[in-house]
Parts: structure tokens; sequence; C-alpha cells
């Protein structure tokens, strides 16, 4: 029977969530790496006991930790004592260093300040080989490793794409989604806040923004500008690579040309403001959002913690609530906490920064929690294991 | 022989427990101590001092015989006391407040 491990990171350590199929027992392991701010922590479908985790902290920076059986054991790949005394200490593992002359981006008071490494956001592993990953930073950059995170150098290209016009959000200026398309190994997707969405052909040494078709009318002075948009994240089923879903600071949209246009489908949502969207594991025309009060009341409207589904790619959504709390709820669900299993029916999750994560085992008809209690929950990844 | 004590995290993060001690030869400077600490375990690299500029991390101190090292240049030498091992060389991360 199938297995599924859930992926936790959280602002006070990792946790791994693990149970059969059925998907109703769970097993809670953590906290890990206690303490630190676990932003995510994702395995690779090339070799799924190889996770990789990002530990942050303002006191002590960035650390990237690595598992190879599954999450029993972690260690900094490259972090190993060397044996011969006189050698100069790597620790590359942790360095992420902006490639060539840094450069500026627009700051707050519109005057250009210098890109500065504050922690990676979201680890992206190769869907072919275990070594390969990617790594989005704040300040937003895509850094990339073929060694397993031992060493990791920037792509710089993408920051050289009208970058000196990028702006952090109140958020930071983070790069915190990373889309590789199945279909093409040259083809991958970025989503940066709040620069937008942006595209590269070939593998990374240039790209451009994809973000025509997006109205950011109260956020932007030109509601249509090439880059500037908040984007909250992207998602893609990986049997349609063309086809993308986006939450939106305000908006949900949808591209059926890679990115080349946008159209929202936001429809008859009660708030089209939120964080995460997932796409059903096998109905690539069924995508899944929690919808925030405003980007004013980070919070569900009404108190009430409902998922809402489209069957029909967009426009046309149900309200998901059972099993989920329908009164005085007033947590938030952040951009990468939600996830979905590979099995049938597909199982969906979510993470909410009051420390519940929730499952639904039959495609978000009902949904229960896993957990009640955990720190604030940053992120959600799922493992289905044969 | 130098005694280097580290803050909790820091610890865990190299599975260090109690304090370092670490052969440093002389001259005996912040800087020294911090280049064999790093030495002897890899994985500390980037979390006292920034991998680039190898400034020290805004929210690292260096306290030594009861003083505040954490201004000093890298290339301070240490008391004598420190170097003997008698007082430790102590990394503390910050107060946070609040």
């Amino acid at each position: 029977m199938s297995q599924i491990r859930v992926l936790v990171g959280t602002r006070k350590g990792a946790f791994i969530l693990t149970s059969d199929g059925q998907r109703q027992n769970w097993k809670v392991q953590g906290p890990l790496f206690a303490g630190w701010e676990i932003y995510h922590m994702k395995g690779s479908a090339a070799d799924p006991n190889r996770i990789f985790a990002s530990q942050t902290s303002g006191w002590f920076g960035q650390i990237i930790q690595r598992s190879d059986d599954g999450g029993q054991t972690w260690n900094t790949p490259g972090g190993e004592a060397l044996p011969a005394p006189g050698e100069f200490p790597k620790g590359e593992s942790n360095k992420f260093l902006y490639e060539g002359t840094v450069g500026t981006h627009k700051w707050y008071d519109g005057s250009q300040h210098p890109w500065e490494f504050k922690r990676i956001w979201h680890i992206e592993p190769s869907l072919t080989d275990p070594e390969t990953a990617y790594a989005g930073a704040e300040d937003a950059a895509l850094f990339k490793t073929v060694d397993g995170g031992k060493s990791w150098k920037e792509l710089p290209g993408l920051r050289h794409t009208k970058g000196h016009l990028w702006q952090p959000g109140a958020g930071g200026m983070g790069l915190h989604t990373i889309v590789l398309d199945p279909s093409n190994p040259k083809r991958l997707y970025v989503a940066i806040s709040a620069a937008g969405a942006f595209r590269t052909d070939d593998g990374g040494e240039s790209w451009r923004p994809i973000n025509r078709g997006l109205k950011s009318g109260y956020e932007l002075p030109d509601p249509d500008a090439e880059v500037g948009h908040c984007v909250h994240r992207i998602a893609m089923h990986p049997s349609r690579p063309g086809v993308l879903f986006m939450q939106k600071h305000w908006d949900i949209m949808r591209t059926d040309n890679a990115g080349d246009e946008w159209r929202e489908v936001s429809g008859n949502l009660p708030s089209d403001f939120g964080f995460p969207i997932d796409v059903h594991a096998h109905e690539p025309e069924t995508i899944f959002v929690v919808p925030i009060k405003s980007d004013s009341e980070h919070y569900p409207p009404d108190g009430k913690l409902r998922v809402y589904r489209s069957k029909s790619g967009g426009n046309e959504w149900e309200a998901l609530t059972q099993g989920l709390p329908q009164q005085d709820c007033y947590v938030n669900v952040l951009r990468d906490a939600m996830a979905v299993d590979r099995l049938d029916p597909c199982g969906i999750y979510f993470g909410t920064t009051g420390g519940q994560v929730y499952v639904s085992a039959n495609s978000g008809d009902s949904w229960q929690p896993i957990v009640r209690d955990l720190p604030a929950v940053l992120s959600v990844e799922v493992q289905t294991l044969p | 022989m130098i005694r280097v004590a580290l803050p909790y995290h820091l610890r865990n993060l190299a599975r260090i427990q109690g304090d370092v001690h670490l052969e440093v030869p002389p001259p005996v400077t912040i800087g020294a101590i911090l280049d064999a600490l790093e030495h002897r375990y890899p994985m500390l690299c980037g979390t006292i001092r920034d991998h680039g500029t190898r400034k020290r991390r805004p929210f690292i101190r260096f306290y030594v015989c009861r003083e505040d090292y954490s201004l000093e240049s890298p290339e301070t030498v240490v008391p004598e006391s420190v170097i003997q091992g008698s007082e430790p060389f102590l990394i503390v991360g910050a107060m946070a407040g609040g």
C-alpha cells in the first residue's frame, strides 16, 4: 500500500507527518531543527528519500540541510570537517553569493538599493536528477546546485530582466515559486514578490517577464506594468505544462500559453485575495484556493476557513467546508503551505498560521486535522511513496 | 588551547556538546579564532560571519573576560587568559527583545 509523507516547515522547526494510503492515522515526527525557521522542505522526485530543507535564522543566517533517508537523519551537505589541517573550510552549502557585480533594485523610497541575501524561501529539486535542485532567494534570485546542495551558483540572467525595477513588498522581495516543465527541461517558471512571473526557455540563461494580462490597479501606478506585480503563487498540472494557474495578490489568473497571456478566473469567489493555489493530481482543470479577506486583513472572510474548488479551471467555485472551522477562525494559509498527493482519490493538504495541518483524502469534499498545535506553518509538501 | 563557547543553536548545528577547544597559533586574534572554528566545523561558515564580506553577522556578539569585543577589529589579539584557556571566548546570539 502507498505511503504518504507530509513535510511541514514552521516558524520553529520542521515536522514530518506520515500515514498509509488511507490517510486517517498519522505519525508525527519532530520538531526537527527546533527553534529555527524552516521556510521549505521538498523531496526529490528522482530519489524520494532525498529531501532538502531551508533552515534560516535572523541570528545565524541560512543553512541548507539534506536527508538521504527520508528525513530520519540530516546533514549539511559539504559541511563535513576537513580531514587535512591547513585547508580552508568550504561550507559552500550555506553560501549564496550573487554572481558578478551585485547590482541594485528599487527600494521603498524609489532609490536604488543593493541586493542583499537574506534567506532561501523555496527549494525545487530536479524532476530527474537527485543532485540538481533550484533555490529561490530573498532578495530575489535563483540559485542552482548540481552536486546535491554542496554548492550553489546563481543563474544571474533572471536579475538582469529589469531587476532594477523590482521592488520589495511588505513581506520582502522573495523568489517563492519555482515550477519545472516536465516536458521541457529547459523551461522553468519563477514568481517573485513583488516583481511578477518570469520564464526561461534555455535552462535559466535568459528570462522574460510573463505578466501580460495581470492587472494591479491598486498596487501599481501602471496597472499593466511589465514587472512589479505581486504574484503569490503559480501552480501547474504536469500533464499540461502550458497551462498555469496563479494566485495573485488580488485575482486568480490562468494562462493557456505558458504565460504569454493571462486572464482572470476569480469568478464567484467571496474574495480573490489569497496565497496558495494548487491543482488536483488527476484532474487538470480542478484547482484549489483559500480566499483571504483582504491584503489588510489576512484571515478568512467571516471567520470561516473555506477551501474553494473549481472543477472548470476557474470562474465557477464551490466552498469546501466539511471538517473545517466555520466560526471564529482567523488564521492565514501561506503561499507554500498547500500541496496535493498523487493517490486516487487525490489528497489535499494545507497548513495554517495557527499551527493546524489539514488533510482531505477525498479531493476536498471533507477535511480533518492531522495536527492542531504546531508553530505557524510556513510550508507543506507531500510525497506519495510506493 | 582556546576555549570557545557557542550558542545553543550553533552547538546543535555542529553537533557539539560543551565548549570547543581549539589550537590557534599566535597571534591569537578574533579572526584567527573564527578561522580555526570554521575550519573544524565548516557547517558554521556563514552563521557567525557573512560568507561574502566576512563581517560579523548583526545579531552575533563576542564577549571576552566580561568585555564586549563585538565591535573590535578581527585583528584584535584576545587577552592572555583566553589564550591560556582559563577564560572562554564567548559567541553569543544577541537578545531578541520583545
